[in-house]
């Protein structure tokens, strides 16, 4: 790919803007950023608004601009489950989180761990809560690095640099993200991301906007892009006998995938740093603006179909290097001006930056005070605190490099999807947890390790694709592993808290 | 020891939130070209819509939550 000077400035001069403002966020309302609660959940003095943006930055990410697009352009309707994914998760926020905020802030909780050690008293269960949120958040985060690079390589910034004495580097672009990303949360902590995602939203709407008008008028209108589209990937192949074929894995990856989105460390970060249970009640309202965004560039995968880029020599080394991945950024290179390319491809680029920073930083939130504080150092001062959640935060992302280096992404959504597997198994202890008095921590325990073990062996068996054909009756059934697997972790917890409850009614220990 | 629940009051209104599950979980009820809009086949604008449906049926429990 030839590098066009226009786009590159544009994207570096952006980009350089908002790295900037991530340095001086530090100093936005001001506080110790020695402390952990500071640097982490921003003083946890974040009103409707920038919990909204923070929010939004959080939950619309690389996953929006690359991943899904990319399923609509490789494979057609099955990648529009994002949708009805997004639409569920609202209700589902409105109803629990309100609920969580509440227990949370009683106790000056920060995490789902924590929440889950003063419910059950077991800080084994909090534990196995903790490692969780952190393994399950690297994938995630990996696509985010796999959307930044995807852009770094659009621009035709070599993938390949000889370096003297270091030879030949492979994964140039990949690298660069890492480092950004890298250096861009060690300092602010929180507020870095929260300010930059007003910046991010401004660039990602003028982005939608400009792309939903002029690609649709340059391919001839929605009617012309649909008729581009292949027959048989316009809808979901039907159901036949025996098999109920891409439905069911439609409804269950948009189910499983809205009930995940919520236990990521980083989604309760970004909840529990709101000023007020209200402050999250009105939030379930108005986010859903982001989902028309994500709905639209949905339809970007379809858009490239139909321009027709995967047959354009220009790019067909980036469809060798990243596969169907690149479909965006060979859209907006086929169809906007240099200049407005290097625009897009900062969104893109900040879109992927801002939530990757919220991630490892609740992930790091998380490690340092359910694991270090909890098991290895009690006594660890506020300071030596933010120190080690500095630290996690890097070996995080180190983590989620791995997963990129070492998982076929081939389509990018199979690593958020992956971690949606791991995550979705706290769902007992967390969110049932408010509502059932009677699950027990043992139970629980059992149940997540079953939930863990199933959906693992199913991803694997099926090479990283997230569905698993279940025989049910003998009508095959694909489902998404998360779903499957949190049926049988809720069923063990379920049946065993009550078997437990049977034998030995509750003692009457003070809560 | 059950700590007492706090007290709720069971709001009818609640239940619209269940609607979107409904909705968009039934998928053979939208897997469809007909009718279309301005070329847009149904399966996708009909899920487009419920983006904004979804807001509709948060606000009455909105509303009443707040007090």
């Amino acid at each position: 790919m030839k590098m066009d000077p226009v786009a590159v400035a544009i994207f570096l001069a952006l980009f350089g803007f908002v790295t900037l403002l991530g340095f001086t966020a530090g100093r936005w309302r001001r506080g110790d950023l020695d402390h952990l609660h500071e640097w982490g959940l921003g003083g946890r003095r974040f009103g409707t608004l920038v919990t909204w943006f923070l929010l939004g930055g959080d939950l619309y990410t690389a996953y929006t601009f690359v991943a899904v697009p990319a399923v609509m352009f490789g494979a057609g309707a099955s990648g529009f489950f994002a949708v009805p994914y997004t639409v569920l998760v609202y209700p589902i926020l409105f109803a629990v989180f309100p609920k969580l905020w509440a227990a949370a802030h009683a106790k000056g909780h920060v995490t789902a761990a924590d929440v889950v050690r003063d419910r059950f008293g077991s800080p084994l269960l909090a534990l196995a809560v903790a490692l969780t949120g952190i393994v399950a958040t690297m994938p995630y985060i990996a696509l985010q690095l796999v959307g930044m690079e995807v852009v770094i390589a659009g621009l035709g910034i070599p993938t390949t640099l000889a370096i003297p004495g270091l030879g030949a580097v492979r994964d140039v672009p990949l690298f660069a993200a890492f480092i950004v990303l890298a250096a861009y949360t060690y300092n602010s902590g929180l507020r870095a991301p929260a300010m930059i995602a007003i910046v991010k939203d401004a660039l990602l709407y003028v982005t939608v906007l400009a792309a939903v008008i002029v690609i649709p008028a340059e391919l001839g209108g929605y009617a012309k892009i649909f008729a581009s589209v292949d027959a048989k990937h316009l809808l979901l192949p039907p159901a036949s006998a025996g098999n109920l074929g891409g439905q069911s894995a439609y409804a269950t990856l948009a189910l499983g995938s809205a009930l995940a989105l919520l236990l990521y460390p980083h989604s309760v970060t970004g909840l529990l740093s709101a000023s007020s249970a209200n402050a999250v009640r009105r939030n379930a309202v108005i986010l859903p603006a982001y989902s028309i965004a994500l709905g639209l560039i949905a339809l970007l995968g379809t858009m490239a179909v139909a321009a027709g880029v995967k047959a354009d020599p220009a790019y067909a080394q980036g469809f060798k290097a990243f596969g169907n991945n690149f479909a965006v950024p060979a859209l907006f290179l086929h169809s906007f001006p240099a200049w407005f390319v290097g625009v897009a491809f900062a969104a893109v680029a900040i879109g992927a930056l801002v939530p990757a920073a919220i991630m490892s930083i609740a992930c790091a939130n998380l490690f340092t005070r359910n694991v270090f504080k909890e098991f290895l150092k009690p006594d660890a001062t506020h300071r030596e605190e933010t120190r080690i959640a500095k630290l996690a935060s890097l070996v995080v992302k180190l983590g989620a490099l791995f997963f990129i280096v070492e998982l076929p992404t081939q389509y990018a959504i199979n690593l958020q999807l992956l971690g949606g597997i791991w995550i979705i198994q706290t769902l007992p202890a967390v969110f049932l947890g408010l509502y059932l008095r009677r699950l027990r921590p043992g139970p629980l325990l059992l149940g997540w390790a079953a939930g863990i073990g199933a959906g693992t062996w199913m991803v694997v068996q099926t090479g990283f694709k997230p569905t698993f054909p279940l025989a049910i009756f003998g009508i095959t059934v694909p489902c998404y592993d998360a779903l499957s697997s949190l049926a049988l972790n809720l069923a063990v917890a379920l049946l065993l808290s009550a078997a437990a409850n049977a034998v030995s009614p509750r003692k009457t220990a003070a809560a | 020891m059950d700590e007492p629940e706090t007290p709720r009051r069971f709001r009818a209104v609640n239940l619209l939130l269940l609607l979107p599950f409904a909705a968009l979980l039934w998928v053979p009820s939208y897997n469809r070209i007909e009718p279309e809009v301005a070329g847009v086949p149904f399966f996708y604008w009909y899920q487009l819509l419920w983006i904004a449906l979804g807001v509709v049926v948060l606000l009455p429990a909105y509303l009443g939550s707040r007090k």
